[in-house]
């Protein structure tokens, strides 16, 4: 039988009906059309399915669509406001965050998180942020560096 | 405002970043394709056996399904073998076998993750419950984890084509007799398995546009994998559009061809309608092709003040189940590249290659290269320890001085350029190499952590051809349009490649538009792999908008009417020697191009797509330090310091660069500390997740402290040697020496990789001597 789910997504109000089986990350990207999130794996360790629920970075694959019942949901494809990209994703493009760009929304919303709980965090204090978020292309160097400096940006 | 005319060496921003920092990037599971079915693969759970009997009945009744295929139905239908088989060129491969698998089993499984039963439904969770219903009757048979298991007597043949599992041999014979030499150390050495796990797992999707598909996949080769469907579904090449669009890493791994390219368009011609695939992380690793895993035995021949002068190399190379490319590359590099940056006078290589029922093993970031430099660079540490050199001192003596290039190596290989001796003068001063060996002294006189300095000279080579495409055409609005035959996944062709034309037409690079990866746009190509595309493709782009700007001239000459030779060139702007305020620019050539007033023999003014051919390939080269910390309860290694040296040649964009070297960097380290891909004897398959398999996170490496030198190659017109693996080859054994000379104390010589914490730590506890007891250098 299947279930009806409310929630907002990148502000906007949905209302949609779901097999109760169905992850938060397929109904982001196969009922919504926000692919912005990524798969990445089966283990719930590669982060490149990273959103924000009610402000919290959470990974959609480890989470049923009915799970976010009610609740307030970002996707990349929401971040950017309307003067443009968000000081992190601004951040990435500066310091060469990316190459393929498949774990970056991932990473980008994780460090929304990280920011958030301390805008000063330190390269350390950054990387051990980032535990649940891999990435093969950049050694993880300049996703570090971009996070830093978009921290210092906020505090200025 | 002046145009920037010079834009090659510039750090520009990514262009590409944009789509992708706001999700807005489509890799090929995120095209939008209305109606389309969704394949699931059952597969097999065993290394090897025979599949007796197929029960799909009730699966094929569930919700949502739509078809359900077997060997049987799909192997009958294909007019070529899969994988397309043809002997490597070039090398002396004896006795190649190349059976040909199929795309889905005949019968016959012979690797977990082996394709059985291709399902079709409406939706993926749908063909995902129909595939896990699907019922299939397998009779188990002995299987071969690695290669020395296969090769051995008695040994249950994979192929019945391949009795006793031997794939191929090859040989590379000593150059010449060696001269006697004092002093000889041999070693044994097992290069562990990786798995290069691009984030974004294989994915395929197609639909039929009329009487044509198009046809998405992750690949690095959008043309190869359009070729050899093509050949294999009997259909004419024009019939397939292949697209590779955002992809989400390769690292080698994406350049070959696999069964589901073949499997989804076949799909799609049965049913009429779009088909996708996209892999699970755990079929990913199950058969996405695997990288290095060699056995191997170096043997060096030197003089007593540490002159190497023979080199001999004996591998046994693990070809998985199939190849997935047209034949064994890795083991052939490894064997020429063995010499590395040193003149060694003679050399002889040898392999033989086995089938194992295990994935595919081909060639992941460096190929070859990374063995080649691992097995040299550690056994010069070890002929430093027996004969009581410093690791740098032995690499001095031996390291090929820049007087010498051209170099005509042992192994018959012409290094183009180099200056070997300057990367490692300059990784030695920047991680200060003299106050590290003292704290080292300190520290094993004093008590404290053990500390280990590890070095790593390495050449490689890069830049293969035959050929690569780079088209140029100025459009009537003045804008420039680059059709690449190489493209990207992740490394920034769009914005290198504008730079490139930039440049060279003294053009913004914003308003050069560069397309690649896609069949129809770019009518020829090969693809992004062995750090090919700058040196390649990157030469092809420059070499072309140079005969665009000629083209100009000759233009601009009867626009102005002057003498061609009269013509002068700058700032993007051409005029008459001498009167530069009578001066014409690209988008008065564009419109006088297209007009009826041009000459006639400017009819295909302002274009050209002429293939680059490389004369040669080229040959990148640095020096990586390392310092490393060994938990003396634990046995877990830190990197205290990591420096790495890498000269490119001419750099085309160094923010591109670095990351390249980041990347390389936390791979090549990860192969020294943490990644190992495992199989049972008889080929069950044990890291089949991330659960088991350890990639590294972020504070598991370092950071990264990067210095460059430059030496351009003469061997294509921009100067660019290649990127992309350099690092990856240079930090295996730089890590490696470093903990290895972190365990001096202990009477450690070497160990194998990957040096996890236990093994160290055994090492430590296990040995005879006695860290307690220092010793001097
Ligand atoms: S897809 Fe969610 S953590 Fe990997
Ligand atoms: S940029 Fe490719 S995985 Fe992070």
């Amino acid at each position: 039988m299947n279930h009806r789910v409310c929630l907002k997504v990148n502000g906007e109000a949905r209302d949609v009906e779901v097999e109760p089986r169905l992850l938060l990350c397929h109904l982001l990207r196969d009922e919504l059309g926000l692919t912005g999130a990524n798969i990445g794996c089966d283990t719930s360790q590669c982060g490149s399915c990273t959103v924000l629920m009610d402000g919290k970075a959470v990974k959609s694959c480890t989470l049923l669509a009915v799970q976010a019942d009610g609740c307030d949901v970002t996707t990349i494809e929401g971040l950017a406001g309307e003067n443009g990209l968000h000081p992190i994703q601004q951040a990435f493009w500066d310091n060469h965050g990316l190459q393929c760009g498949f774990c970056t929304p991932g990473m980008i919303l994780t460090a929304v998180e990280i920011l958030d709980r301390n805008p000063c965090a330190s390269d350390a204090e950054v990387r051990h942020g980032l535990e649940g978020n891999l990435c093969r292309c950049t050694g993880y160097e300049n996703i570090v560096k971009s996070i830093v400096a978009a921290g210092a940006r906020e505090s200025a | 405002m002046a145009i920037r005319t010079q834009t090659i060496g510039d750090p520009v921003r990514r262009r590409e970043d944009p789509r992708l920092v706001t999700g807005q990037a489509l890799y090929t599971a995120d095209i939008p394709l209305s109606g389309a079915l969704h394949l699931a693969l059952v597969r097999s759970p065993y290394p090897h056996a025979d599949v007796v009997g197929i029960e799909a009945d009730d699966a094929a009744a569930m919700p949502g399904v739509r078809g359900v295929f077997t060997g049987a139905d799909i192997l009958p239908t294909l007019k070529a073998p899969f994988p397309v088989a043809s002997s490597p060129s070039g090398g002396a491969f004896e006795g190649l076998q190349l059976p040909g698998s199929g795309p889905i089993a005949d019968r016959r499984v012979r690797m977990v993750g082996d394709p059985v039963v291709a399902v079709v439904a409406e939706t993926p969770q749908q063909a995902a419950d129909a595939a896990a219903a699907v019922w299939v009757d397998y009779r188990d048979r002995p299987g071969a984890g690695d290669c020395r298991a296969a090769l051995a007597d008695g040994a249950e043949a994979i192929y019945d084509a391949v009795p006793g599992n031997r794939a191929f041999r090859w040989d590379l014979p000593a150059n010449r007799e060696p001269d006697p030499a004092p002093v000889v150390v041999a070693q044994d050495f097992r290069i562990q398995r990786l798995i290069p796990m691009a984030m974004e797992p294989r994915t395929v999707a197609a639909r039929p546009d009329g009487d044509r598909i198009t046809l998405w996949t992750s690949t690095q080769s959008a043309h190869r994998v359009r070729s050899s469907v093509a050949k294999i579904l009997g259909v004419a090449r024009e019939r397939i559009r292949c697209v590779a669009p955002e992809v989400g890493g390769g690292f080698g791994a994406k350049a070959n061809l696999y069964p589901e390219e073949v499997l989804v368009p076949w799909l799609t011609l049965r049913f009429g309608a779009p088909v996708r695939w996209a892999a699970t992380r755990t079929e990913d690793f199950q058969t996405t092709s695997h990288g290095r895993n060699l056995f191997a035995r170096l043997e060096v021949r030197a003089d007593e003040s540490g002159r190497v002068r023979h080199a001999d190399l004996a591998m046994q190379f693990d070809c998985g189940a199939w190849f997935s490319r047209p034949g064994p590359t890795t083991p052939s590099l490894t064997g020429t590249m063995i010499v590395g940056p040193y003149d060694i006078a003679t050399a002889a290589a040898r392999a033989e290659g086995a089938f194992t029922t295990t994935a595919p093993n081909e060639p992941y970031r460096g190929s070859g290269r990374p063995e080649a430099t691992y097995l040299i660079e550690r056994m010069l540490d070890i002929l430093a320890g027996r004969l009581g050199l410093d690791p740098v001192e032995i690499r001095r003596r031996n390291l090929i001085p820049g007087h010498r290039f051209p170099y005509r190596t042992a192994t018959g290989l012409t290094y183009d350029s180099g200056e070997y001796e300057r990367a490692l003068d300059l990784a030695l001063e920047a991680g200060d190499y003299a106050g590290l060996r003292v704290e080292q002294a300190r520290r094993r006189a004093g008590g404290g952590k053990p500390l280990g300095i590890g070095v790593a000279c390495y050449v490689e080579i890069c830049g293969f051809g035959p050929w690569e495409a780079g088209g140029v055409t100025v459009e009537p609005d003045g804008s420039v349009t680059v059709r690449s035959g190489t493209s990207p996944h992740g490394q920034g062709h769009e914005t290198a490649w504008a730079q490139i034309a930039g440049e060279q037409l003294g053009v913004d690079p914003a308003r050069v538009s560069v397309l690649h990866g896609d069949t129809d746009e770019c009518p020829r190509g090969i693809g992004t792999f062995g750090s090919r595309s700058a040196p390649v493709g990157g030469a092809a782009v420059f070499t072309n908008a140079e005969t665009v700007r000629e083209q100009a001239k000759r233009l601009a000459a009867s626009l102005l009417e002057a003498a061609p030779e009269d013509i002068r060139f700058a700032e993007g702007r051409f005029f008459v020697a001498g009167s530069r305020a009578r001066a014409v620019g690209w988008t008065e050539l564009a419109a006088y191009a297209a007009s009826e007033e041009s000459p006639d023999d400017a009819g295909d003014a302002l274009t050209s797509d002429t293939d680059f051919r490389p004369p040669s390939e080229t040959f990148p080269f640095g020096a990586h330090l390392c310092a490393v910390e060994i938990e003396p309860e634990t046995g877990e290694p830190r990197i205290l310091r990591y420096i790495s040296v890498d000269d490119c040649g001419r750099v085309i964009n160094p923010l591109l660069a670095e990351g390249q070297v980041h990347g390389g960097l936390a791979q090549g380290i990860s192969q020294a500390l943490f990644e190992n891909a495992a199989y049972d004897a008889d080929g069950t398959f044990l890291t089949g997740s991330l659960l088991e398999y350890a990639i590294p996170r972020a504070d598991m490496l370092p950071a990264y402290e990067l210095r460059r030198t430059v030496t351009p190659t003469p061997i294509n017109p921009l100067g660019a040697k290649g990127i992309g693996e350099a690092a990856t080859i240079g930090s295996t054994p730089a890590v490696v020496n470093a903990v290895v000379d972190a365990l001096r104390p202990w009477g450690v010589e070497h160990l194998d990789t990957p040096l996890t914490p236990e093994k160290i730590w055994r090492a430590m506890n296990e040995s005879q001597a006695q860290g307690e007891e220092s010793e001097s250098d």
